[in-house]
């Protein structure tokens, strides 16, 4: 098994999305702070100039002007990078987006390490954390740019407030729009397994499939799940891959605190305790390089996924 | 031009929102903010009794006008407004801020009739209502959009950020209203971060700025039928109120920036009330 990547990222998907929905639905807008270009909402902006409001760098006034579209009838789409989104604009999202259950969608662009070269500040490593904690919220965390399609379509159909967290680069292509599925709160099963399960978004998704494989061929049959709604999360799933494998990994670009791995464990926590291994970006800021190269130094390529679950397996038989 | 009729009534409604104010405290058992609304009383009694084309029986008609509070503390006066405009009943008053109640700490769209834009967090009514206002421009509707900021609430960033796009994209659906009362919740607002010179940068931006006595009822009315019809750009009313207006003890008095009363202080500031009120009936007979 080997993975390309994408000839087009996710942010240009985002865009085409974003064209898509405008043509589709005259209520559609789009609200950036000056991310315009970065987000590609350019070819939308290009046919529906009224429809792209540009409030200049100042993601506050974005998201509170978001919230005031959606009260007027309209279906905004606010998108900048995942930080500024989720901290800089962090109470006007909660407050005054969720809290009135706004139908806005915020898309946070340079997800995680993806933001790879930017550095630390421009890292949403904390984004899906965040966003969880909201009431109404729904949340999202793509494998790639044709599946952040489908997503995007989805969330659309929400009539409430939803986070989706792309990329800034290209990352390897997992999935085909034309048969790719969503549905919030479900999770979608990769590959069958009994010794143990990978639960997994994000770039993750594409590395667990590696992992798998190298996997196999150490003798750990291992199920993988892609869990790309972090919330609502899919309670369900997780019950079963626990009673059936007795072991979950988790596995995501994000702090190891408060995103997938957390959600996960809480659902363990509550419904069907099991051994859990969360891999994740160790409580550390990252710092600045390609997105594959800071996933392998911060412990989330494929070897460290391997190695991981052997060594959570040999636990586990003891 | 309001008649002197029609001035007198919107007069005698702050006066009664001011009475609904004092009792909500005691009747319901919680602190109130007595002084913030009592600032804005005339300037909501205008709104809610003569220029909001609004339908207490539809509160979500599209067409309506848009109310925001941006200084969500001054709630109290808007609730008085929206029970006797027909929104929901007086009795929802004495309950305010209790659990189960309809009536929120500060305002909820979701949960209170008439209510617009969830506010309370300062700085953020002003650019929610601004999206309003972009959103009703973009749909072709032809209400506007009237929001109500507080002076020491104009030291949030988001404020200057919403101020500068209303200008730049010239909102001319988009009015606001300063409540200018020089106190906010720790002391004098010109001693904390003087707001000087507020209305000559808003001028600059590009707002149409007019300055009045914002406790002054036909100076109200006149800023606001002048708004109502300026086309170009936003208009921002810059108006010089005092907080507590209405209530001797409270008047400029920052201890009634939240505050209970007591029994003894609930009949005196009643008993002012209704000789303003009786006052303004008689004049009026």
């Amino acid at each position: 098994m080997t993975f390309e990547l994408e000839k087009r990222t996710s942010r240009d998907i985002y865009g085409d999305l974003m064209l898509d929905l405008a043509r589709e639905d005259p209520d559609v807008v789009g609200v950036t702070g000056d991310s315009q270009m970065m987000m590609r909402m350019t070819k939308m902006a290009a046919e529906f100039p009224d429809r792209v409001f540009n409030v200049g760098i100042a993601e506050q006034n974005a998201m509170d002007m978001a919230a005031g579209l959606a009260a007027a009838g309209l279906k905004p789409f606010v998108a900048g990078f995942a930080p500024f989104m989720t901290m800089r604009a962090c109470e006007q999202l909660r407050t005054f987006i969720c809290y009135p259950n706004l139908n806005v969608n915020v898309v946070g662009g340079m997800g995680a390490l993806s933001a790879s070269t930017e550095g630390v500040t421009h890292m949403g490593l904390e984004d899906i954390g965040i966003v969880r904690t909201f009431p109404h919220m729904v949340a999202a965390a793509p494998a790639d740019a044709e599946s952040a399609y489908v997503i995007g379509r989805e969330l659309y159909k929400y009539a409430g407030p939803t986070y989706m967290k792309i990329f800034k680069g290209a990352v390897y292509k997992v999935f085909d729009r034309s048969t790719y599925k969503f549905e919030i709160g479900k999770a979608n099963l990769l590959r069958e397994g009994t010794d143990v399960t990978i639960i997994a978004n994000g770039p993750l998704v594409a590395l667990s499939m590696l992992a798998c494989e190298e996997l196999a061929g150490m003798g750990i049959n291992a199920r993988l799940l892609e869990m790309p709604c972090v919330k609502p999360i899919d309670r369900e799933a997780i019950v079963a891959a626990a009673r059936d494998t007795g072991l979950i990994v988790t596995a995501e670009d994000h702090q190891i605190y408060c995103g997938l791995g957390s959600a996960v464990t809480e659902v363990l926590c509550d419904e069907y305790p099991v051994p859990c291994v969360r891999m994740g970006v160790q409580d550390t800021f990252a710092e600045s390089g390609d997105h594959y190269d800071l996933l392998k130094k911060y412990g989330l390529g494929t070897d460290s996924i391997v190695a991981t679950v052997a060594e959570a397996v040999k636990t586990k038989k003891k | 031009m309001l008649t002197a009729k029609k001035i007198n009534e919107l007069e005698r409604m702050a006066c009664q929102m001011r009475m609904d104010v004092v009792q909500m405290g005691p009747r319901s058992g919680n602190v109130p903010h007595i002084a913030p609304a009592f600032s804005c009383a005339d300037i909501v009694s205008a709104l809610y009794f003569h220029f909001l084309n609004v339908r207490p029986e539809e509160p979500r008609w599209d067409e309506r006008d848009r109310f925001v509070i941006s200084k969500g503390h001054g709630a109290l006066c808007v609730y008085s407004a929206l029970a006797h405009r027909g929104f929901f009943p007086v009795d929802e008053l004495w309950k305010v801020k209790q659990a189960g109640a309809m009536l929120q700490g500060h305002p909820d769209m979701k949960k209170i009739p008439g209510i617009d834009a969830t506010t309370g967090s300062l700085g953020n009514g002003i650019s929610f209502a601004l999206g309003i206002a972009a959103g009703m421009r973009l749909k072709g509707r032809t209400g506007k959009v009237y929001c109500l900021l507080g002076d020491g609430e104009a030291q949030e960033g988001i404020v200057w950020e919403a101020a500068m796009y209303a200008a730049a994209k010239k909102m001319d659906n988009f009015i606001t209203i300063l409540d200018y009362n020089h106190l906010q919740g720790s002391g004098r607002v010109d001693d904390i971060i003087d707001m000087e010179p507020l209305p000559d940068c808003w001028k600059r931006f590009g707002w149409r700025v007019l300055e009045i006595n914002g406790n002054d009822m036909r100076e109200i009315c006149s800023a606001l039928e002048q708004a109502q019809v300026f086309h170009g750009g936003p208009t921002l009313i810059v108006a010089h109120t005092i907080k507590g207006k209405g209530v001797s003890f409270m008047e400029d008095n920052n201890d009634w920036h939240s505050k209970q009363v007591t029994d003894e202080q609930c009949a005196a500031a009643m008993a002012e009330l209704e000789a303003q009120y009786r006052a303004l009936e008689a004049e009026q007979a």
